[in-house]
C-alpha cells in the first residue's frame, strides 16, 4: 500500500464522463437511426430499380417482368408479398406476352470478396443469353473487367447450357479457357490479368446451371404472365 | 476551465488556407495514408472519397468543437470516435440513396474512414481547443486540401494504369497501361513522386527566402 507518493490529483469525477458518454451515444443513436429510415425507401427504391435494370439488359426484348418463387422441390409460383427467403427467379416477357427467358441470381467467391451476378436463360435457345454483375468489389482496373471489357461481355450473350437427352444434366458444363482459345460454345474466353475472376464467373454459372437449369426447363409452364 | 483555452481569435483565412499547401494532410502531415492509397486508383473513386472524408471531417470538427466544454479530457477519445463514426455510418446511408454504383465501387473504404487518423487528429489537436468558427474553416482546409492531394494521385494512377480520365480513353489503341500503377504498389510509387514535387517546391522556397533576407541585411 505504501507505493509511490500520490501526487497526482483525485480521481477524475465519474459523472462528467458518464454524461458526456452516454449523452453523445444517444444524440449518435438518434442521428443514425432517423437518417436509416430517411433514406431507406430510397436505397429500397434504388436496389429495385437495378435489378429491374438488370433483369432486362440479361433478358434482352423483354418488355415486363414477373418474379417467381421456388417451391420445396419442384414447381415456381408467382411471388405475392415477401420472398421469405426463398430462391427467386424472374421471368421476362415480351411485347405479345411470350416468355423471353428467365433471369437467376448466382453468387461464388471472387479475387477480393463474393461476388453476386444475375444472368439470363432463354428456353428456345438452351443458352445463357446475358449476364450482369449486382455486386464484386473485385481489383479495380483488373478483376473489375467482369464487368467492362466488351470482348469477356460477348462471352455471354449465347453461352450454351443445353440438357442431355433425359434434360437431367448440362451436356457440357460451362468452363473457363485463355482468352482467344475458346472453341466451343459452352467455353467463357477469360481476361488477360482477372483470370482468376473470371474464371470464378465461369465456376458459379456452372454450379448455378447445373443445379437450377433442368429444373426450370421441365416447369416452365409455371412462368405464365399474370397468373 | 475556460481560461485554459486559447482567447477566441477572429477567423482568419489561414485556418482554411494552411490545409491547402502549407500543412497539406496528405503531402506534408503524411496523414491517412490508408484511404489514400487504397481507394486512389481512378480519379473518380479518389474523388468520391475526399468528398466523402470532407464531409466527415467537417461534421465531426463541428459537433466536438461545440461539445469542447461538455466533454471530459479522459473520455474524449471514445467521444470522438463515436462521433466520428456516426457520421460515417450517415455518409454510407447517403451515398446509396445517391447512387448504389458508386456506393459499389468505393465498397469498404466508405467506413473506414473511421480510422483515418487525419479526421480524429483534427479533432484532438485543432477542434478540441478552438471554437466553432475557426474548427469548420480548418476542417474545410483539410478536407479539401485531402480530396484534392487524394485526386492528384487518382488522376495520375488513372491516366498511366489505364490510359483513362474519369473512364474518358485519353491515348490512341497502341497504349499500353502500366498495370502496375493501379495495383498497391503503385499507389506509393505515386505517393513518392508527389511527396518529391512537395520537398522540392519547399526546399526551393526556403532558400529564396533565405536568400532575401541575406540580401535585406547587407
Amino acid at each position: 500500500m505504501t507505493g509511490a507518493p500520490v501526487l497526482e490529483a483525485a480521481p477524475p469525477p465519474v459523472w462528467p464522463m458518464y454524461r458526456a458518454l452516454v449523452g453523445v451515444g444517444l444524440l449518435c443513436g438518434l442521428l443514425i437511426v432517423s437518417v436509416f429510415e430517411l433514406t431507406r425507401p430510397v436505397i429500397e427504391r434504388n436496389r429495385a430499380e437495378a435489378l429491374r435494370r438488370a433483369i432486362f439488359e440479361v433478358l434482352p426484348g423483354s418488355e415486363s417482368v414477373a418474379t417467381f418463387r421456388a417451391l420445396g422441390d419442384a414447381g415456381f409460383e408467382p411471388l405475392a408479398g415477401e420472398p421469405g427467403g426463398a430462391r427467386l427467379v424472374h421471368a421476362g416477357f415480351d411485347s405479345d406476352g411470350h416468355l423471353v427467358g428467365v433471369a437467376l441470381e448466382a453468387s461464388g467467391m471472387g479475387y477480393q470478396d463474393v461476388i453476386r451476378l444475375l444472368y439470363g436463360y432463354s428456353f428456345e435457345r438452351e443458352a445463357v443469353i446475358g449476364i450482369r454483375v449486382l455486386e464484386s468489389r473485385e481489383t479495380p482496373g483488373l478483376g473489375d473487367k467482369i464487368e467492362t471489357d466488351p470482348d469477356f461481355l460477348a462471352n455471354f450473350e449465347s453461352l450454351d447450357v443445353s440438357l442431355d437427352a433425359e434434360g437431367a444434366r448440362i451436356l457440357h458444363p460451362i468452363e473457363a479457357v485463355k482468352r482467344g482459345a475458346k472453341e466451343h460454345p459452352w467455353q467463357i474466353d477469360g481476361i488477360t490479368g482477372a483470370t482468376i475472376s473470371s474464371a470464378a464467373i465461369a465456376d458459379m454459372l456452372r454450379r448455378s446451371t447445373a443445379t437450377w437449369i433442368s429444373r426450370i426447363h421441365r416447369n416452365r409452364a409455371d412462368f405464365q404472365r399474370g397468373a | 476551465m475556460a481560461g485554459t483555452l486559447p482567447p477566441e481569435a477572429p477567423l482568419g483565412t489561414d485556418e482554411f488556407l494552411k490545409g491547402l499547401w502549407r500543412e497539406n494532410p496528405v503531402f506534408v502531415q503524411v496523414l491517412g495514408m490508408c484511404p489514400a492509397l487504397a481507394v486512389s486508383n481512378s480519379a473518380r473513386n479518389a474523388l468520391a472519397m475526399g468528398l466523402a472524408t470532407l464531409f466527415v471531417l467537417l461534421m465531426s470538427n463541428l459537433v466536438i468543437s461545440s461539445l469542447r466544454r461538455f466533454v471530459p479530457r479522459e473520455v474524449r477519445i471514445a467521444t470522438y470516435i463515436l462521433v466520428i463514426a456516426t457520421f460515417v455510418t450517415v455518409v454510407d446511408y447517403v451515398i446509396q440513396a445517391i447512387s448504389l454504383d458508386l456506393h459499389k465501387a468505393l465498397g469498404a473504404f466508405i467506413s473506414l474512414i473511421v480510422v483515418n487518423c487525419l479526421i480524429l487528429g483534427r479533432a484532438e489537436a485543432f477542434a478540441s481547443k478552438h471554437p466553432l468558427g475557426q474548427s469548420a474553416l480548418d476542417a474545410l482546409g483539410m478536407g479539401v486540401g485531402f480530396t484534392a492531394a487524394l485526386f492528384s494521385l487518382g488522376a495520375v494512377r488513372e491516366i498511366l494504369g489505364n490510359g483513362t480520365l474519369f473512364g474518358l480513353s485519353l491515348f490512341h489503341e497502341g497504349f499500353q497501361p502500366w498495370v502496375v500503377m493501379i495495383l498497391p504498389s503503385g499507389g506509393f510509387f505515386t505517393l513518392a513522386g508527389w511527396l518529391l514535387v512537395f520537398n522540392v517546391a519547399r526546399e526551393r522556397r526556403t532558400r529564396v527566402a533565405a536568400t532575401g533576407t541575406a540580401e535585406a541585411a547587407s
